[in-house]
């Protein structure tokens, strides 16, 4: 079947079978890898995307079903090559290890600042709840967002902890 | 950090670097095996068995084949050839690559499927049409353990060997051990506590499912494999071995990989399977797992049964410890499986003075093969020995944090102290590290806001454990124990190694033979070298897991990697310092004994303006001719560590909980840590570490459950069936550490990739006992899910324990 659509700005126009997941044609049609497979049953949020201006795990849609829509993956964050604020809060305080759940949970922490620019620690817990990762046991997952909120509302970050020499 | 470090230091840096592994993966352009697509490439999927017991009478691939864009199916006759699975310690039965006649365990991988897609793979092999004759399973572990039905009917037992000790491996001192234990329970003044638990099974599930793609070059006569696995070199050797290749005709190559905790620790019958394919069909063969897959084929971790006895008396002093137990091998012996326990054995009597008669059995059940998930027999060990302590500290009324310092190993002892059981450790210092934690946590006060709590009605519960861990494995000598690498071609023990290269323009390439699966390797690795070498970290580019490039390793694993492949990439680079001082001191006309490196050259002691740049050092090192006489050129050294012992990381944790009391809800409301792993290369990887160890134990205390029903069936196919904890089930931990260098490795540093987890199982189930102590309840298996708790409390409340 025909699908065309707009993927990280660019159009993309291809040829799919009928029951092909959105991921699946961002990650071997169109070859964005950034958008990760984690799991069969939509729970680990590895894929999750912007499609539209919300996020949704890819592995849950057909591409068919993305018809004409705007698909924002990890690869198109970084905007003219600058990092999106929530990239640079997962590099600057340490929010991912194997960066194998990282794509979909930077995309996720973008969602939900998008919808509240200033989250408590329990807010962005609950907000990325839908995300799993294995490696960081989420601290310097919340650390990260925490970051990224600070910077997109202009103000300074908190310090990091190992700055506060928490150790 | 690295520039302007004077490197006549042999102190490793400590300092915070953030990782050089990160602009790539926040960008999505980390390479992980599934991106990879190769030109003619196909997909495999396998037909999987729904029983976990069963006779297999027929297998039916006629449809599939006929399907369109199948390659072919393949079953056990096609690949019988090629043997067993390639295992390290091949006791028990091995894994036969697809399974023949009879299916052992559900999931068991009965045909592969070979297409041009992956759809098209999983339509065709659900077309196989396989006919079994179901029989009985054994899936009980004391069921097992009794022989009543054997899981393999030509093995004469299910129970393959016990690890007994301590001390290990002396019969008499054993019995002696036991006397003393039975004498102690036979005094007047003593106390026995006695418990059963379970230590259930876990699935590792790394968030990248595993992944595989085999390249055959039929000209070259080569293989070329991408794995997401944590041990390439082995790989490469288990597919030599299999395909009667030499270590040079395989090339493993392990790129991003995206977790492991131990189950890509395995050379798995996929990974053979799709060499296999390759080689018949001459193209390229990718598998991904499914998570389905993940979760019934891929190894799960734990699956103990155990009793612990503790006996004592009523001032604290612990005369006793004993486990009896049986653990879980699953239906086939892989890897490690059997060698597991034998981890526990190793810090069976923590890092305590009493005397401990430890044996746990090891038996054959119709489960998937347990193996290493993080921690591996040492979680399992410190759970039974800390809930003992706890259980023991209640019934004679003394602070459990009193009973612990009574009894640990002192400091003085050190160096030269060994376990009860009879293995020699590094360093310690347990004492310091409690006090540590319960002055910084602030115990007492906890303590009285508890109790004040309680006054309210409230089940509101402190948990303490403390632990002692064995990794960095090492020592070398456990090839004569019988554990080497040798039928993966690779009989080199348990060294590691390093090859540092400085380029022609000054900045430098380490290579080294074990690969991350997000422990930071690139980042550490060139901490250590630019504190050797003065080079500046962001000109030091670390690389991996490419076994054609790459000098051995035998992995990441055991919380190794930095203690003995670190120490062998410090050395190297001590090799490399030496000759660079000697280029130096030729381009200086001084004595290479004056040369310092700092500011990322190289100066003259005591004059800094006489000095020349790695550039300088290095353009002489390409450039022979300008040589003084004798001076070989090029300017690279490898090194191999080879530790005379594993290393003894130890900490102590602290958690807060509050259960209700009508739902059995338990909260987890503060985690406290202070864990001690020797030096610290990089802090903030090393707090990450203990972050992700400790939300591994937590998950085991209170939401993850592996354990396969009595009719052999997994239901546990999905996160939705086996939840991982999630960022809203868990607090920000606080961390906190001592610092004890271990003096087995020239960089102090112990390893810390497992000691969250194995520190924090326990911890929590102590203080949700503590929590629901008030209405006597003692134990609660784990994991802690509503249900279960809320089942302890309606059961201490009928039978009438509340006083
Ligand atoms: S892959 Fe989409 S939620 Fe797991
Ligand atoms: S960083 Fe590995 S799963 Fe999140």
């Amino acid at each position: 079947m025909h699908v065309s659509l707009t993927v990280n700005g660019q159009r993309a126009v291809t040829d799919v079978e009928p029951r092909t997941l959105l991921v699946h044609l961002l990650r071997e049609e169109l070859g964005l890898t950034g958008t990760h497979v984690g799991c069969d049953t939509s729970y680990c949020g590895a894929c999750t995307v912007i499609l539209d201006g919300k996020t949704v795990k890819s592995c849950t849609m057909l591409a068919v079903q993305a018809q004409g829509a705007e698909v924002t993956t990890i690869e198109g964050l970084a905007a003219n090559g600058d990092l999106h604020p929530v990239q640079e809060g997962f590099w600057e305080r340490h929010g991912l290890q194997c960066g194998f759940c990282t794509p979909g949970m930077i995309m996720s922490a973008v969602g939900l600042l998008s919808e509240n620019g200033s989250p408590s620690e329990d807010e962005i817990r609950h907000g990325l709840e839908g995300n799993l990762c294995r490696c960081t046991g989420y601290h310097n997952i919340v650390r990260a967002v925490e970051y990224a909120a600070a910077k997109m509302r202009g103000e300074e970050p908190p310090a990091a902890e190992w700055e506060e020499g928490s150790s | 950090m690295g520039g302007g470090v004077v490197v006549s230091t042999t102190s490793v840096l400590g300092g915070v670097v953030k990782r050089r592994e990160d602009p790539a993966l926040i960008r999505g352009t980390g390479l992980y095996v599934d991106d990879l697509q190769l030109p003619g490439m196909l997909h495999v999927a396998f037909v999987r068995s729904p029983y976990a017991h069963a006779r297999v009478v027929s297998v039916d691939a006629s449809d599939a084949e006929g399907m369109a864009g199948v390659r072919a199916v393949y079953t056990a006759a096609d690949v019988a050839h090629l043997g067993d699975l390639v295992t390290q310690v091949a006791v028990g039965k091995l894994r036969p690559l697809l399974a023949g006649d009879k299916v052992n365990h559900l999931g068991e991988a009965v045909a592969m499927v070979v297409a041009d897609t992956r759809y098209g793979a999983r339509d065709a092999a659900d077309a196989v049409d396989v006919e079994y004759d179901p029989l009985d399973p054994v899936i009980d572990l004391k069921e097992a353990a009794s022989d009543a039905a054997l899981v393999h009917e030509d093995m004469e037992s299910n129970v393959l060997l016990a690890w007994e000790g301590g001390p290990w491996g002396d019969e008499e001192a054993i019995a002696a051990t036991q006397q003393a234990i039975a004498d102690a329970k036979a005094q007047d003044d003593t106390v026995s506590v006695s418990f059963e638990a379970v230590n259930q099974r876990l699935l590792p599930m790394p968030i990248e499912p595993r992944s595989v793609v085999a390249d055959w070059n039929v000209g070259y006569g080569r293989f070329t494999v991408h794995s997401s696995t944590q041990i390439a070199h082995a790989l490469a050797g288990g597919i030599a071995q299999t395909f009667g290749l030499s270590l040079t005709d395989v090339r493993c190559i392990a790129p991003e990989v995206g977790g492991g905790f131990g189950c890509k620790l395995n050379v798995y019958n996929d990974e053979i399977l799709v060499c296999f394919a390759s080689q018949q069909l001459g193209r390229p063969v990718k598998f991904t797992e499914t998570r389905r897959d993940a979760a019934g084929s891929t190894i799960h971790g734990r699956g103990w049964v155990a009793t612990a006895t503790i006996t004592g008396t009523g001032d604290g002093q612990i005369l006793g410890y004993e486990l009896d137990g049986i653990a879980d091998m699953g239906a086939y012996s892989q890897n490690f499986t059997v060698a597991i326990p034998f981890l526990g054995l190793f810090v069976g009597a923590g890092q305590y003075t009493f005397p401990t008669h430890w044996k746990v059995a090891c038996v054959h059940t119709h489960t998937m093969t347990t193996d290493a998930y993080r921690g591996a027999g040492r979680p399992e060990a410190a759970y039974y020995l800390e809930r003992a302590i706890d259980a023991f500290a209640r019934e004679i009324g003394m602070d459990p944090a009193e009973v612990r310092r009574k009894n640990f190993i002192p400091a003085d002892k050190f160096p030269g102290a060994a376990t009860h059981i009879g293995f020699p450790m590094d360093t310690g210092d347990y004492e310091t590290n409690l006090d540590a934690l319960l002055e910084t946590a602030g115990y007492e006060d906890l303590k009285a806001e508890r109790d004040r709590l309680r006054t309210e009605g409230r089940l509101v519960g402190l948990g303490l454990a403390t632990y002692v861990e064995v990794c960095g494995f090492g020592p070398s000598a456990l090839v004569d124990l019988g554990f080497s690498w040798a039928a993966y071609k690779i009989p080199s023990g348990f060294s590691g190694s390093g090859l540092v290269r400085v380029q022609a323009d000054g900045t430098a390439s380490v290579i080294i033979g074990t690969g991350p699966t997000g422990q930071g390797h690139q980042t550490a690795w060139a901490q250590i070298v630019s504190n050797q070498l003065g080079i500046p970290v962001e000109n030091i580019r670390v690389s991996h897991g490419d076994t054609a490039e790459s000098p051995l390793g035998i992995g990441t694993f055991g919380s190794r990697s930095a203690a003995v492949d670190g120490s062998a990439t410090y050395e190297a680079a001590n090799k490399v310092r030496a000759k660079a001082a000697d280029l130096a001191a030729h381009l200086l006309e001084a004595s290479a004994d004056d040369i310092m490196f700092a500011d990322g050259g190289a100066h003259v002691a005591g004059s800094p303006d006489q000095q020349v740049s790695w550039s300088d050092i290095a353009t002489l090192a390409y450039q022979p001719h300008r040589l003084p006489e004798g001076m070989e050129g090029g300017l690279e050294a490898h090194a191999v560590f080879s530790p005379g012992n594993a290393t003894w990381p130890f900490g102590s944790h602290l958690a807060l909980v509050e259960v209700d009391g009508d739902t059995g809800d338990v909260k987890l409301l503060r985690y406290i840590a202070m864990d001690d792993c020797g030096n610290v290369i990089n802090p903030m990887i090393v707090d990450g570490q203990i972050h992700g160890g400790l939300a591994q134990g937590i998950g085991q205390a209170m939401f993850e459950d592996g354990d396969y029903e009595a009719d052999g069936n997994l239901l546990k196919w999905s996160f939705v069936e086996y939840p991982l904890p999630t960022s809203a089930d868990l607090p920000s931990f606080e961390l906190h550490r001592t610092v004890t260098p271990t003096d087995i490795n020239p960089l102090g540093v112990k390893g810390i990739g497992e000691a969250g987890t194995i520190g924090s199982a326990q911890t929590v189930v102590n203080a949700v006992v503590d929590a629901l102590s008030p209405l006597g309840v003692t134990h609660v298996d784990m994991p802690l899910r509503p249900k279960r708790v809320w089942e302890a409390i309606q059961a201490a409340k009928t039978n009438g324990s509340v006083s």
